[in-house]
């Protein structure tokens, strides 16, 4: 089934036509992505499923404007990031898009605050709407008793709602989440995973998880894409089941 | 990202490597001392020398001569203007007229002569001269042993130290030392000293005329001569000559101008003019001009010239003195940069290695919305805020070196029994200068630094552990 003739909705948050993405690593060349469709609707919640080096992340990057393909072409609503400077990939990445990484990536040196700020201080947020969104961010993150401690102070739960804060500050339309649980345990995935859950669902946020975890994806997303050796092997719908009142499955 | 988000981000990212960007910082700081330190004593060495040449009194003074004065006929610039004979008189109309104009501070007429003196009965003959008050605050009076004038027309009296010697028998032999003058100065202070001098009388006044002189015209100078005599009071010994510009013509007795003005004496120029018949009212040989600024000895040496006169002024000299102490300068603050050019390079390896340091944290900044230009600013703005402190920092510590400098020179001109000299200036442009100066280097430092980490591939610097 292709994966483009597989949305129903006329809304495309991202869309990529044939993408490519490879790599020369010495004489032999790798085929990270290869000739990638797929159209993924606003407010939809899609897991991409493959194993290791099927190229999902390589997906994630070129969504989130990190990285460019080699060939064919990544829209996000509507604009071809192909077509963008490295200035407006930037702007791309600061107010369309939030990025919630495996290894939380927060700066070890930043308090929590500091680390969730960031986003606001790159955008010129003035002070007071700065104060503001960032009580909104952590309260719903449920970490504002711990604002004032450095990641190494915090579990790893604690780091990825940080980096779930960070993501949400600018108020972006489009979440990317790259392995969010791989470092968790599998509660505390969930709590995470709920959180998330909740955005998509409250904030009417399209995202796009990377797992390789199926279990994880048929309770959370509505939809899997699945990737094998940088090709789409499979799209299917998947049933939500799991109620954000639930936040304790294995 | 704004101003002071940088500055604050900049602020941190400093104090997490403290110990390496403070050894930096110090860097930069020695660099700016070394070069706040150098200029500082350039600019000083050329404030001692401007200070005590104006007060001499050198480069502030224009000599005016009239063109009748043949004496002067072979010098170059005097060439243009008007033919000798046609030329003005140089008399008081004259000197009110350049007095008059801008720039100027004073014209007094230089009244020089050889005349007799008796004291204790001996008879002296020497060059006597008249002081303006201005020379009140004269550098040649800084040592004196007694006191100015009491007023611009008191019957006083001021003899150089070879005079005072000379009075007193006590003339110094070649090779042996010179008698101190606080020595001569103490038996003359106070005592009577008698000039004799020739006066120039009306021809009417003039009871019995001894000489009289007459032009072909009618009503041209004519006058007598009469011999007369005045008591001064000396008041003060001075070791060194105030009018050290006129060379051969120096004098050893210093009278006030006024008393002299009003002593009518007969002059040279006086005589020669007479003989030219042009004039019956007295005239100068020279008019003394001090401007009120070296620099503007020029334009009123244009300007008096314009009126029909001659001038000198020792105004080359402080054109050589001025590009002596430029190409000085330059000098000293090529090696006062040199330390700052090895700070430089402080930075730049500072930096590097802080991208090497800090490559993840890029990418998680790039990945989360900062722009090239945003890390490029960050990095910036650190190498900024080093320069900034190291050169505030270094101010200070160049304004210690340079007050450690002036301590020493002056002890050691104590130990020689010379009065201290402020040898080193550190003016507010100079402090403010080293700081941009600092800062400018810093952010040229900074510069492929700030370039290098902006264009990190954002995957590649989140994959880097």
């Amino acid at each position: 089934m292709s994966a483009v003739a597989a949305t129903s909705q006329s809304t495309s948050a991202v869309r990529t036509d044939h993408v490519s993405r490879h790599y020369r690593m010495g004489e032999s060349l790798i085929r990270a992505l290869d000739g990638v469709s797929l159209e993924i609707p606003a407010g939809q919640f899609v897991a991409l499923l493959g194993a290791s080096g099927s190229g999902k992340s390589s997906l994630l990057n070129l969504i989130a404007g990190l990285d460019r393909p080699t060939a064919g072409t990544v829209s996000v609503e509507g604009r071809n990031l192909a077509e963008l400077s490295r200035e407006e990939l930037a702007q791309h990445r600061l107010r369309t898009v939030g990025m919630v990484f495996q290894s939380f990536n927060l700066i070890p040196s930043m308090t929590v605050v500091e680390n969730v700020e960031l986003p606001l201080r790159f955008a010129e947020v003035d002070e007071k709407q700065r104060e503001l969104r960032l009580r909104e961010a952590l309260v719903r993150v449920g970490l504002s008793t711990r604002q004032r401690h450095r990641p190494s102070e915090l579990s790893g739960g604690e780091q990825q709602r940080a980096g779930l804060a960070r993501a949400l500050i600018n108020r972006p339309r489009l979440l990317l989440a790259d392995e969010p649980t791989g470092n968790l345990d599998s509660r505390t995935g969930t709590e995470i995973l709920n959180l998330i859950l909740e955005c998509n669902r409250s904030l009417g946020m399209t995202v796009v998880m990377v797992t390789h975890e199926r279990s994880l994806a048929e309770r959370y997303a509505q939809r899997m894409v699945f990737l094998a050796d940088g090709k789409l092997t499979g799209d299917a719908q998947a049933t939500v089941a799991t109620p954000l009142s639930e936040g304790n499955a294995s | 990202m704004k101003a002071h988000d940088l500055t604050e981000l900049a602020l941190r990212n400093l104090r997490e490597s403290a110990l390496r960007n403070s050894l930096t910082t110090v860097g930069i700081s020695v660099g700016v001392a070394s070069l706040v330190a150098m200029l500082a004593l350039g600019i000083g060495l050329q404030q001692l020398a401007t200070r005590r040449l104006v007060r001499s009194g050198l480069f502030d003074t224009v000599l005016v001569t009239s063109r009748r004065d043949l004496r002067n006929f072979d010098r170059e610039e005097n060439h243009s203007g008007p033919a000798p004979a046609e030329s003005p008189a140089l008399d008081e109309a004259a000197r009110q007229r350049i007095e008059r104009l801008p720039d100027v501070v004073e014209a007094y007429p230089d009244l020089r002569f050889i005349t007799a003196f008796s004291y204790a009965t001996k008879p002296h003959l020497t060059m006597v001269a008249g002081v303006p008050e201005s020379y009140r605050s004269h550098d040649a009076f800084e040592g004196m042993e007694g006191s100015f004038f009491s007023s611009d027309a008191a019957r006083e009296a001021i003899v150089q130290k070879a005079f005072a010697a000379e009075l007193l028998g006590k003339t110094a032999k070649p090779g042996t030392d010179e008698v101190p003058v606080a020595q001569l100065a103490k038996p003359l202070l106070g005592t009577e000293i008698t000039m004799r001098y020739a006066e120039r009388v009306p021809a009417s006044e003039a009871t019995p005329p001894e000489v009289e002189m007459t032009s072909g015209e009618a009503d041209a100078a004519t006058y007598s001569i009469v011999s007369r005599e005045i008591k001064l009071k000396i008041v003060g010994v001075t070791d060194l000559d105030p009018d050290s510009l006129r060379g051969a013509a120096r004098a050893r007795v210093l009278l006030p101008l006024k008393l002299l003005e009003s002593l009518h004496v007969v002059q040279a120029a006086t005589l020669r003019d007479t003989t030219q018949a042009t004039s019956k009212v007295p005239v100068y040989g020279t008019v003394s001009v001090r401007v009120k600024d070296p620099a503007r000895v020029q334009p009123v040496e244009e300007s008096i010239r314009k009126l029909g006169f001659n001038t000198f002024s020792m105004l080359d000299a402080t054109h050589s003195l001025r590009r002596f102490f430029a190409v000085l300068d330059l000098f000293l603050g090529i090696f006062g940069s040199l330390a700052l050019a090895v700070a430089s390079i402080g930075i730049v390896n500072t930096l590097v290695m802080a991208i090497l340091e800090r490559r993840r944290e890029i990418g998680i900044m790039k990945a989360i919305g900062a722009s090239d230009g945003d890390v490029k600013k960050l990095f910036f703005a650190e190498a900024g805020v080093m320069g900034a402190l190291g050169g505030a920092l270094g101010v200070g510590l160049g304004w210690v070196l340079g007050r450690a400098i002036n301590l020493g020179t002056n002890f050691y001109l104590k130990r020689q029994d010379l009065e201290p000299e402020q040898i080193w200036f550190v003016p507010w442009w100079l402090v403010l200068g080293a700081i941009v100066f600092a800062v400018v280097v810093s952010l040229l430092s900074g510069l492929y630094p700030a370039a290098r980490a902006a264009r990190l591939d954002p995957v590649q610097a989140l994959r880097y552990e």
